[in-house]
C-alpha cells in the first residue's frame, strides 16, 4: 500500500506560524476542482446577494436576530449545507471501496481517504445532525410552551454563530492544510503529536471546541426556557412530547458536552504543551481518552435521537387524529433513556479488556435501553391503531422509521452482547448498525419534522410529489446501501479499509455504492422539492396557521408566527392544548392588545464567534500573535457587551393590533 | 381567582404580569456551574487515574509543600468570607461598602493566584513540570484549571466594580454580583476538593 505523508517539515515563522504555500493542496486534483467549484459558487452567491442588495437585510433581520424562530431556521440551513459536504464524503468512500479490488488502488490516496472518513463522521454528527436537532428545538419548542422567546435570546444567537464557527474551521481544512486522519473520535496515540504531527488533528480539536461552546450554552438556554417560561397551566405532565424530549436532550447536552470539552482540552495539552495524558510513555494512558470521549459520545447519540422520537410522537398523534397513546409512559420512557444513556459508554470498547464483570454490567445496561425504546414503539403503534391515519409525508417518514429503526435496534442488542461484540467490533456490521439507527432514527425524524413544521416556519407547504420521490429514494437507498454492510461485517470485513484483497467481496460494495447513488437521488429530489415549493408558494400557501389540524400550541398562531409568537399568552388546561381550545370553543381575541416586551437584536454574537474562529485558526497554524490578539478581542467584546444595559424594547400595542388584524383578514373574517 | 368552571374556558392571559428581565438568570447560571463542575469532575477523574503514574519522576511526597498550600487555602477561604460581606453590603444597599469588600475579595484572590504561580514556577524549576509524568500532567491540569477560573473571576470582579461604580446597584448589577458570588463560592468548594484529594491524600500516600 502506498504510504505517503504530505506533512511538510514543520518550520514556523513568526508572522505565519507553520502556514506556508505547501499547505495549499495543489497536488490533489479533486481538491482543486472542489475548490474552484466552491469559489465560483461562493462568488455567484455573494454577487447575487450584492445585486439584490440583501446584505443589509440579512444582517439586521437574520444574522443579528435574537428571534428563536429565525435562529432555528439558520441552524437548519447550516445543517443542510453541511449535509451536502458530508454526503459528498460518503459517495467518495463508497466509490473508493467499490473500486479498489484486484490490485487496483482506487482513486484516493491513503492520506486523502483517511481524511474523508474522518471528516464524514465529524461533519455528519456535529455539523449536520446537531444543527438540525438544535434548530428544530429552537424553532418549535418555545412555540409549543406558549413562550415569546427563549430564556437568553442573545446567548442563543451567540451559540448559533459558534456552531457556524466550528463548521467554518472544519471546512477550511479542506483547502488549507489537511483534516485529521484518525477516525471521527481521534483516538490517541494516533492523534498525538507523534502519530499526527501536522495540522489535521488540530483542525479537528478546535472545530469541535468552538462548536462545543455553542452547543453547551444552547443546552443551558433551552433547559431554562422549558423550566421557567411555560405558559400558565402547562404543568410538566402537560408539555408536548417534543418539548419533553427537548428537555431531556438538553439535559444530556449539559451533562455530556463539558466532558468532551475537557477531554479535547487534555488532548490539545498533549499536542501543544507536551504533557502526558494519553501518550504511550511517561505514564500516559490512552484508554482513559477512549473512556472519556465515549462518556460524551454515548449520550450524544441520545441527544440526537430523543428529539427525533419527540417529532414522531407529534406527527403520529396529529396524523392519526388521536391523542398520543400512553402519554405518561412516553414521558417516563424518555426519562429512563436519558438516565440509562449515561451508564452504557463502555459498550463501545468491550474489547478493551476491562474484564467479564465490567463488560457484563455495561452489556446488560445497554440491553435494558431497548425496553423503554420498545415501549415508545408500541405507543406509536397503539396511537395508529383505530386512528384515522393520513399518509402525508411526515407520517410516511414515521412509518419508514418504525420499520427501519426496529431492525437497527435489534442489531444494537446483538452488539450489546459482549461475546458477540468481540466478533463484530470495528467491523462493517457496526457501521451498518449505527447508520441504521442514525439515518433510520435521527435523519428520518428530521425529515418528518421538516415536512411537518415547514408550513409553520414559512407559511406554505412543501409540495408532495418531489417529496415522495425523495422519500422512496432515501428509504430504498438506505437499505440497498447498508444491508450489504451488515453482510460484509458478519463475514469479518473491518471498517475504514481503503483497498481489498478478496475479489468475492466486491459485489457487496458495488451494491452499497448503488444504494449511495439512490440516496443521492433522494437528496437531489429534496432540493428540487424545496425549489419547486418556493416557486409555487402562492398555491401552497397556508393562511390558517394550522394546516394539519394540529394538537399543540405552535398551531395556535399564524404561519409564520409574528415576532412575539402569541398576542396573548395562552392558558393551558390539558395535554394537546390547541386541540382542547379548538374543541371547546376558543375565540381568537380581536382587541385589547397590549405592548409586548421583546429583546433587541445585537451583533455581539457574530463578533464574538468571529474572533473565536480566528483565534482557533491561529492556534491550528501556530500563529501565536494572532491567537493572543483575537483572544483579547473576544474578552474585550464580551466585556463591552456587558456594558450594554438596554437590551429590550416594547412592540407598541398599535403594531400588535395591526399584525393581528392582518391575520384576521387572512383568516377571512373567521375568528 | 375566578371559579374553576370559568377558568376552564379561559384560553389566554388578558393582563400579563410584567416579568422582570433576567428572572431566569440564576437558574441558568446554576446549570452553567454544574456543567463547569463536570469539567472539574473529568480533571479529578484524570488525576485519579494518572495520580500514581510517576514515570520514575518525583511524587507528591517529594513535591508538595503543605504549609504553602495551607496558606493558599486560607487566602481563598478568607476571600469567600469577604465576598459574603460584600453580599451583605449589597442587600443593605451600601454601595461604598460593597465596592470595598469586592476590592478586598479581589486582592485575596490575586494573592491566591500569585502563590499558586510561585508554586508552579518552583515545581517547573525543579524539573517537575507538566511534561515530566502523567501524574504531573494531571496535577497541573487540575490545579491550573482552578487557577484560571479564579483569574477569570478576578477579571469579572474588576468589570463589576466598574459597572457598579458607573450605574449603581441597579437590578442588573445585583444579579451579576449574585452570579459572581455563586461562581466564587463554587471555586472555593472545588478547591477544598483539590486540597483534600490532591495535596493531603497525596502526601499521605
Amino acid at each position: 500500500m502506498a504510504t505517503e505523508t504530505l506533512s511538510p517539515v514543520v518550520e514556523t515563522s513568526f508572522l505565519l506560524g507553520r502556514l506556508t504555500w505547501d499547505a495549499i493542496p495543489l497536488h490533489e486534483p479533486i481538491l482543486v476542482a472542489t475548490f474552484i467549484a466552491v469559489a465560483l459558487g461562493g462568488l455567484a452567491l455573494v454577487a447575487a446577494l450584492s445585486w439584490f442588495r440583501l446584505w443589509g437585510y440579512l444582517w439586521t433581520e437574520w444574522f443579528t436576530s435574537v428571534d428563536h424562530k429565525r435562529i432555528g431556521i439558520m441552524y437548519m440551513v447550516l445543517g443542510l449545507v453541511m449535509l451536502l459536504r458530508g454526503f459528498a464524503d460518503a459517495i467518495m468512500m463508497r466509490l473508493q471501496q467499490a473500486w479498489a479490488f484486484n490490485g487496483a488502488e482506487g482513486y484516493l490516496t491513503a492520506h486523502h481517504y483517511d481524511q474523508v472518513f474522518t471528516a464524514h463522521g465529524v461533519i455528519m454528527i456535529f455539523f449536520v445532525a446537531m444543527p438540525f436537532i438544535t434548530g428544530m428545538m429552537n424553532l418549535v419548542m418555545p412555540l409549543q410552551i406558549g413562550a415569546r422567546d427563549v430564556a437568553f435570546p442573545f446567548l442563543n444567537n451567540f451559540s448559533f454563530w459558534m456552531t457556524v464557527g466550528g463548521a467554518v474551521i472544519t471546512m477550511t481544512s479542506l483547502f488549507v492544510g489537511e483534516f485529521a486522519q484518525t477516525g471521527w473520535l481521534a483516538y490517541p496515540p494516533l492523534s498525538g503529536l507523534d502519530g499526527s504531527p501536522y495540522v489535521g488533528v488540530d483542525y479537528y480539536i478546535w472545530g469541535l471546541q468552538v462548536a462545543g461552546v455553542g452547543t453547551t450554552l444552547s443546552g443551558i438556554n433551552l433547559i431554562v426556557t422549558i423550566i421557567k417560561m411555560r405558559c400558565p397551566g402547562m404543568t410538566l405532565m402537560r408539555m408536548p412530547i417534543f418539548t419533553w424530549t427537548a428537555l431531556c436532550s438538553n439535559i444530556l447536552i449539559v451533562a455530556a458536552f463539558p466532558v468532551l470539552t475537557a477531554t479535547l482540552a487534555l488532548l490539545s495539552l498533549d499536542r501543544y504543551v507536551g504533557t502526558n495524558f494519553f501518550t504511550a510513555d511517561n505514564g500516559g494512558n490512552a484508554m482513559m481518552y477512549v473512556n472519556l470521549i465515549w462518556i460524551w459520545g454515548h449520550p450524544e447519540v441520545y441527544i440526537l435521537v430523543l428529539p427525533a422520537f419527540g417529532i414522531f410522537s407529534e406527527v403520529t398523534a396529529t396524523f392519526c387524529r388521536k391523542p398520543l397513546f400512553g402519554y405518561s409512559s412516553m414521558v417516563y420512557a424518555t426519562v429512563c433513556i436519558t438516565i440509562l444513556s449515561y451508564i452504557v459508554w463502555l459498550h463501545h470498547f468491550f474489547t478493551m479488556g476491562a474484564g467479564a464483570s465490567v463488560n457484563s454490567f455495561f452489556g446488560i445496561a445497554s440491553m435494558i435501553i431497548s425496553i423503554p425504546t420498545g415501549a415508545k414503539l408500541f405507543n406509536w403503534l397503539f396511537t395508529m391503531y383505530h386512528g384515522r391515519i393520513r399518509y402525508e409525508l411526515p407520517m410516511m417518514w414515521t412509518v419508514a422509521f418504525m420499520l427501519t429503526f426496529a431492525i437497527g435496534g435489534m442489531t444494537g442488542v446483538m452488539l450489546a452482547v459482549p461475546p458477540a461484540d468481540f466478533v463484530l467490533h470495528n467491523s462493517l456490521f457496526l457501521v451498518a448498525h449505527f447508520h441504521n439507527v442514525i439515518i433510520g432514527g435521527v435523519l428520518f425524524g428530521l425529515f418528518a419534522g421538516i415536512y411537518y413544521w415547514w408550513p409553520k416556519a414559512f407559511g406554505f407547504r412543501l409540495e408532495p410529489f418531489w417529496g415522495k420521490v425523495s422519500f422512496w429514494c432515501w428509504v430504498a437507498g438506505f437499505w440497498v446501501a447498508f444491508t450489504p454492510l451488515y453482510v460484509l461485517g458478519l463475514m469479518g470485513v473491518t471498517r475504514r479499509m481503503r483497498v481489498f484483497d478478496d475479489p468475492s467481496l466486491q459485489i457487496w460494495f458495488l451494491i452499497a455504492a448503488l444504494g449511495a447513488g439512490l440516496i443521492a437521488c433522494g437528496i437531489a429530489a429534496f432540493l428540487v422539492q424545496i425549489a419547486v415549493s418556493i416557486l409555487h408558494r402562492d398555491e401552497l400557501r397556508d393562511l390558517t396557521g394550522d394546516p394539519w389540524d394540529g394538537r399543540t400550541l405552535e398551531w395556535a398562531t399564524a404561519s409564520p408566527p409574528p415576532a412575539y409568537n402569541f398576542a396573548f399568552t395562552p392558558i393551558v388546561h390539558g395535554v394537546d392544548a390547541w386541540w382542547d381550545m379548538k374543541t371547546r370553543g376558543y375565540v381568537r381575541p380581536l382587541e385589547g392588545f397590549r405592548p409586548i416586551h421583546m429583546p433587541k437584536n445585537t451583533g455581539s454574537g457574530v463578533l464574538l464567534a468571529g474572533f473565536s474562529t480566528i483565534c482557533a485558526l491561529a492556534l491550528i497554524w501556530y500563529i501565536w500573535w494572532l491567537a493572543a490578539l483575537s483572544f483579547l478581542a473576544v474578552i474585550a467584546t464580551a466585556i463591552h457587551h456587558t456594558f450594554n444595559y438596554s437590551r429590550d424594547f416594547d412592540i407598541p400595542a398599535a403594531q400588535v393590533a395591526a399584525t393581528e388584524s392582518m391575520r384576521t383578514r387572512l383568516l377571512g373574517g373567521r375568528a | 381567582m375566578s371559579t374553576p368552571a370559568a377558568a376552564a374556558t379561559d384560553f389566554y392571559v388578558r393582563e400579563e404580569e410584567h416579568h422582570a428581565p433576567g428572572s431566569s438568570t440564576h437558574l441558568g447560571f446554576w446549570i452553567y456551574l454544574m456543567s463547569d463542575c463536570l469539567i472539574f469532575a473529568v480533571l479529578f477523574a484524570t488525576y485519579g487515574v494518572l495520580g500514581t503514574s510517576l514515570a520514575g519522576g518525583p511524587g507528591p511526597r517529594d513535591l508538595f509543600d503543605l504549609p504553602l498550600v495551607a496558606l493558599n487555602t486560607t487566602l481563598l477561604l478568607i476571600s469567600s468570607i469577604t465576598y459574603g460581606f460584600a453580599m451583605l453590603a449589597m442587600h443593605a444597599g451600601d454601595r461604598r461598602k460593597l465596592l470595598q469588600w469586592l476590592a478586598v475579595t479581589g486582592l485575596f484572590g490575586a494573592a491566591f493566584v500569585g502563590v499558586e504561580l510561585y508554586e508552579f514556577s518552583h515545581l517547573i524549576h525543579e524539573g517537575a513540570g507538566p511534561q515530566r509524568s502523567g501524574f504531573l500532567s494531571a496535577f497541573f491540569a487540575l490545579v491550573g484549571t482552578h487557577g484560571l477560573h479564579v483569574s477569570f473571576g478576578i477579571l469579572w470582579l474588576i468589570v463589576l466594580v466598574a459597572q457598579v461604580s458607573r450605574h449603581g446597584l441597579i437590578a442588573a448589577n445585583q444579579r451579576r454580583i449574585t452570579c459572581l458570588s455563586l461562581f466564587w463560592h463554587f471555586l472555593d468548594l472545588v478547591w477544598i476538593g483539590v486540597f483534600t484529594f490532591v495535596y493531603l491524600l497525596g502526601v499521605l500516600r
